[in-house]
């Protein structure tokens, strides 16, 4: 589906919640549960997301188009029927990129400023 | 265990619950599994409910927010519909509120004293007057003999002049016995109550006064204010909701010991208040108070002749007059409010019909019915919300006008706030009548799913919508003939009292009391020369054609009634014949352009040592010599034998609607010094050309320099006097009459909107008619003949409604008939110009269809 400039530019800034959701689905499709745990382990345990924001921040979205729900799913023996797992739209990577564009932009103007560590 | 969580989990929106709840609860499932312990075992609880609740809250708001900007959108789309409709929910939250909220002031709310229940007025009583002032003596026996009354007190209304800073003010107050004021169980906002161990120089000050003289200062107790020349210390200060016997009151002063033990058992001035004995009901203590009545009556058979006694829930202190006033208001206020919820459910069903395909659309589009009703119940509430938050405005703004129909007579405050418990039920009402009328078509919608709703086009809503809308548009009729016959009835009815010849010109006449202390002018020749200083002076201005002094005005005060004995005639036993007695200056009759019919006015000449006169009014001549001459004659009233010197005609001394005893007037000199002090004559009157503007500070001048300590009060036209007997009653008709205005137009609006839609969706069937060569009055017929079974539908019922409301008012009708055939004429005459009105537009648009283009619409 194509899109605008325009339309990833007026969702930032996102989120946090959202922009971790979207690393999480980066490159693998998971189910709620899952994304929970990526962020977790990601974030060395300092964000931890409660279902209740996960799944109201999964619903919002789904309909701004972030996110898509797959019907591909794996081995029944790992699977349970309730899960549904999320995968990342074209539009999402484009606006995760967006952002991460945005923060990389304003750390160098920390940095100029010196109020950042030099670039690893 | 997981059904508490999936219980948990309905906190969530329907639609959030139904997307996400299985994944939650598969989630929560996991969970659990991976807790071991019961310490973690709760700490997965708290936190799973803490989240279910914060999220589920915050996804109810997302919601809430697109739904407000849902309804914005819609609502701002079509203005008109959403104006009409805040409109309409204004009025009727507003009009019930309003007349609610003074109804239950007056009749429902305890009084603020402690038990109110149990607290009753103590009156004497006679064949035509059922609340008659007591004897000192009968009040000390009814006391002393009664068993039902926990505690009795007396009273007497007392006004006073007070020195001070500025010009002398007067007050009005009460003598009271020490036992009265702690009847009502009130504690002293600030000092004490009197004792018998104050004597007569103690005064409690009320909330008010004493706000006004001491600012307010606790050190006010023990302070002396100057009463008629008399110092008092103030010993106590009531409380501000404290106002007994009327909120007029503003001190209280003990009753001097030789009032109470007064002997006179034919001079009726005082007020008693009893509270009942815990289990003695009314009745009981009605049946002792007669029997101790009968017993008087045996004892004493000249003095207390036909004198009974009875008592009355002081709560019920007002008359049926005012009752029925009130309730006449809240019967119109409620069929406003009905008018106006059905004005909203069929603007609502009508908007319905519009939007019938885009609910229907949204719908196959996959809208859950469980967000389209969320939606639709959103927009109702914004509606309802905007209504009653402007109905509390129309409510707060018209409270204040309504207060002239607080009976004066109530001890309780003069304005009564708005309730907010009647606000919150006129607006749960108009509430769930914008729920109902909006969600129902939202159920409608969503169950005809599917092609055929698709396809229904412009006749989209069907013939059951539309009978329900007629039956509503009939309601609206009938409610508004209903107000209008009501309004109108009563409307003849002022009319009809205000045409009244009160017996006395009322125009260019000013008028003003001036309460002479008894202290200083208590010889009789000293007050004479008060009055000639002050009528000498105000006689003399420019424009004054004349001016005198008299005990009470009419109408202001209807008492002051003595049995009237002619020595020549024997009274029947039994017979009271009783007249109603003032002390006049000369030139009252003059003043009030009151017919001399025969002999002369009092005169300066009629001092004390001179024979005793008095002149009567006709019907007193024509009751006690019938066919011949008055002149001459002599009666016995108020302690002494009088001639009679002149005829004049009778005055409605206790207003316009009350048939009034016989008039006595005698010279004001004539009485012994302290006698019948309650009589000294203190209202001016003044016949002037001159405004009151101009001439009122020339007259305090005057009475300045007659005494300048004598303060001035009352000032009012004659013509305000009158009105003001009218006045609860002007009020009630205006508001009336602007119920039954809303009413009207609301159903006009009605009528205009339900014939609108059905010209619109018989669009079709026109054409088609005209194009087979129909003529245009055939289609008028057509449409004339609904407008007509509409109007009818609800004119008949309206006016047996009417005709029941109107006997149900009988008594408010100063003798207009409930049926009054003109006023039930003009009603539904206005009802069939409404009708016409309303069809007009349709009409028109229904001839003007073109076939060809409205064939081709489709």
């Amino acid at each position: 589906m194509a899109y605008s400039p325009d339309e990833v530019t007026a969702l930032l800034p996102l989120p946090p919640a959202t922009f971790h959701i979207l690393l999480a689905v980066a490159h693998d499709d998971r189910h709620g549960y899952a994304i929970i745990q990526d962020i977790e382990q990601r974030t060395g345990g300092e964000l931890r997301l409660s279902a209740g924001t996960l799944y109201r921040s999964i619903q919002r979205m789904l309909e701004q188009g972030l996110l898509n729900e797959t019907t591909e799913r794996p081995a029944p023996e790992l699977d349970d029927e309730r899960r549904r797992y999320y995968r990342i739209t074209p539009f999402g990577a484009a606006v995760a990129r967006a952002e991460a564009r945005r923060m990389a932009g304003l750390v160098d103007m920390a940095r100029a400023q010196g109020l950042a560590g030099r670039r690893a | 265990m997981s059904w508490p969580y999936r219980v948990l989990l309905r906190l969530y929106p329907a639609s959030f619950h139904r997307e996400f709840g299985r994944e939650l609860e598969a989630m929560f499932a996991l969970r659990q599994r991976q807790t071991s312990g019961a310490a973690a075992a709760v700490a997965l609880w708290i936190g799973a409910i803490w989240d279910t609740a914060s999220s589920a809250l915050a996804a109810h708001l997302d919601l809430l927010r697109q739904d407000l900007s849902y309804t914005w959108r819609t609502l701002t789309r079509s203005p008109g519909f959403a104006l009409t409709a805040i409109l309409v929910t204004a009025l009727g939250v507003g009009a019930t509120t309003a007349a609610f909220s003074v109804a239950d002031f007056v009749m429902l709310r305890p009084l603020p004293f402690k038990d109110p229940g149990s607290l009753v007025r103590v009156w004497g009583a006679k064949p035509q007057y059922s609340q008659y002032e007591l004897s000192p003596p009968n009040y000390r026996d009814l006391k002393a003999a009664s068993h039902s009354f926990a505690a009795m007190g007396a009273f007497h209304p007392l006004d006073a002049n007070m020195l001070g800073e500025g010009p002398p003010r007067r007050l009005t107050g009460a003598a009271v016995t020490t036992d009265l004021l702690p009847i009502f169980g009130v504690v002293p906002e600030i000092g004490r109550l009197p004792s018998d161990q104050d004597g007569i120089n103690a005064v409690v000050l009320s909330y008010a006064l004493w706000k006004d003289v001491f600012a307010g200062r606790t050190e006010a107790v023990g302070q002396s204010i100057v009463l008629d020349g008399a110092p008092r210390v103030v010993v106590g200060v009531m409380p501000a909701r404290f106002h007994f016997p009327s909120r007029q009151m503003q001190f209280w002063l003990p009753m001097p010991a030789d009032e109470l033990s007064d002997a006179d058992r034919t001079n009726f001035w005082f007020q008693a208040v009893a509270r009942l004995r815990p289990g003695v009901t009314l009745e009981q203590a009605r049946a002792e108070l007669s029997l101790i009545a009968g017993r008087l009556e045996q004892q004493y058979p000249k003095e207390d002749s036909k004198l009974g006694a009875t008592v009355y829930r002081m709560q019920d202190g007002f008359s049926d007059q005012s009752r029925l006033l009130l309730l006449g208001l809240c019967g119109a206020s409620l069929c406003v409010l009905l008018i106006a919820c059905v004005n909203l459910g069929n603007l609502l069903l009508a908007r319905a019909m519009i939007r019938h395909r885009e609910l229907v659309v949204r719908t196959a589009l996959g809208a859950g019915r469980e967000r389209l009703i969320r939606q639709l119940v959103t927009e109702s509430l914004v509606l309802s919300l905007a209504g009653g938050g402007l109905g509390i405005v129309i409510a707060s703004m018209s409270v204040p006008l309504l207060s002239r129909l607080v009976p004066t007579a109530l001890p309780i405050a003069g304005t009564p706030e708005v309730d907010l418990r009647v606000l919150l039920f006129a607006g749960v009402l108009t509430g769930l009548t914008g729920l109902a009328f909006g969600v129902l078509p939202a159920l409608r919608a969503s169950r005809s799913v599917g092609f055929e709703a698709l396809r229904e086009g412009a006749r989209a809503g069907g013939g059951q919508r539309a009978r329900l809308r007629a039956a509503l548009v009939i309601a609206e009729v009938m409610a508004s003939v209903v107000l209008l016959v009501g309004a109108g009835l009563l409307t003849r009815a002022l009319w009809r009292i205000q045409a009244t010849d009160p017996g006395f010109k009322t125009e260019q006449v000013l008028t003003l009391t001036t309460t002479l202390p008894l202290t200083r002018y208590q010889v009789v020749a000293v007050r004479q020369q008060y009055y000639d200083r002050v009528l000498g002076a105000v006689r003399g201005m420019p424009g004054v054609s004349s001016a005198a002094y008299i005990t009470w005005l009419p109408m202001v005060m209807g008492g002051g009634i003595w049995p009237v004995l002619i020595p020549s005639q024997a009274a029947a036993p039994g017979e009271d014949r009783p007249a109603s007695l003032r002390f006049t200056t000369p030139g009252y009759f003059q003043s009030l352009e009151i017919p001399l019919l025969r002999g002369r006015d009092v005169a300066e000449t009629d001092r004390g040592d001179q024979p005793y006169v008095a002149v009567v009014s006709a019907s007193f001549a024509k009751q006690f010599w019938p066919g011949q001459d008055p002149i001459g004659r002599r009666f016995s009233l108020a302690l002494s034998e009088r001639t009679v010197v002149g005829v004049v005609g009778d005055v409605m001394v206790r207003g316009l609607e009350r048939t009034s005893e016989p008039q006595v007037y005698v010279p004001y000199g004539q009485a012994p010094d302290s006698s019948l002090i309650g009589y000294i004559p203190k209202s001016l009157v003044v016949r002037s050309s001159v405004p009151t503007d101009r001439l009122l500070p020339q007259i305090r001048a005057a009475v300045n320099a007659a005494d300048p300590e004598q303060p001035i009060s009352d000032v009012r036209t004659l013509t305000e006097i009158v009105e003001s007997v009218t006045a609860s009653r002007s009020v009630q008709a205006v508001v009336l009459a602007g119920f039954a205005l809303i009413a009207f137009l609301l159903a006009g609006i009605g009528i205009h909107g339900l014939l609108a839609c059905a010209v619109a969706s018989r669009r079709h069937e026109f054409a088609v008619r005209s194009a087979l060569g129909a003529r245009a009055g055939a289609i008028v017929g057509m449409v004339m003949r609904q407008s007509a079974l509409l109007a009818l539908g609800g004119i008949i019922p309206g006016i047996v409604l009417a005709w029941a409301a109107g006997r149900a008012l009988q008594s408010l009708l100063a003798g207009i008939e409930p049926g009054d055939p003109l006023t039930f004429g003009s009603a539904i005459a206005l009802c069939a110009v409404m009708t016409l009105a309303g069809s007009l537009v349709p009409v028109l648009r229904a001839i003007r269809i073109a076939p060809a283009s409205a064939l081709r619409g489709e």
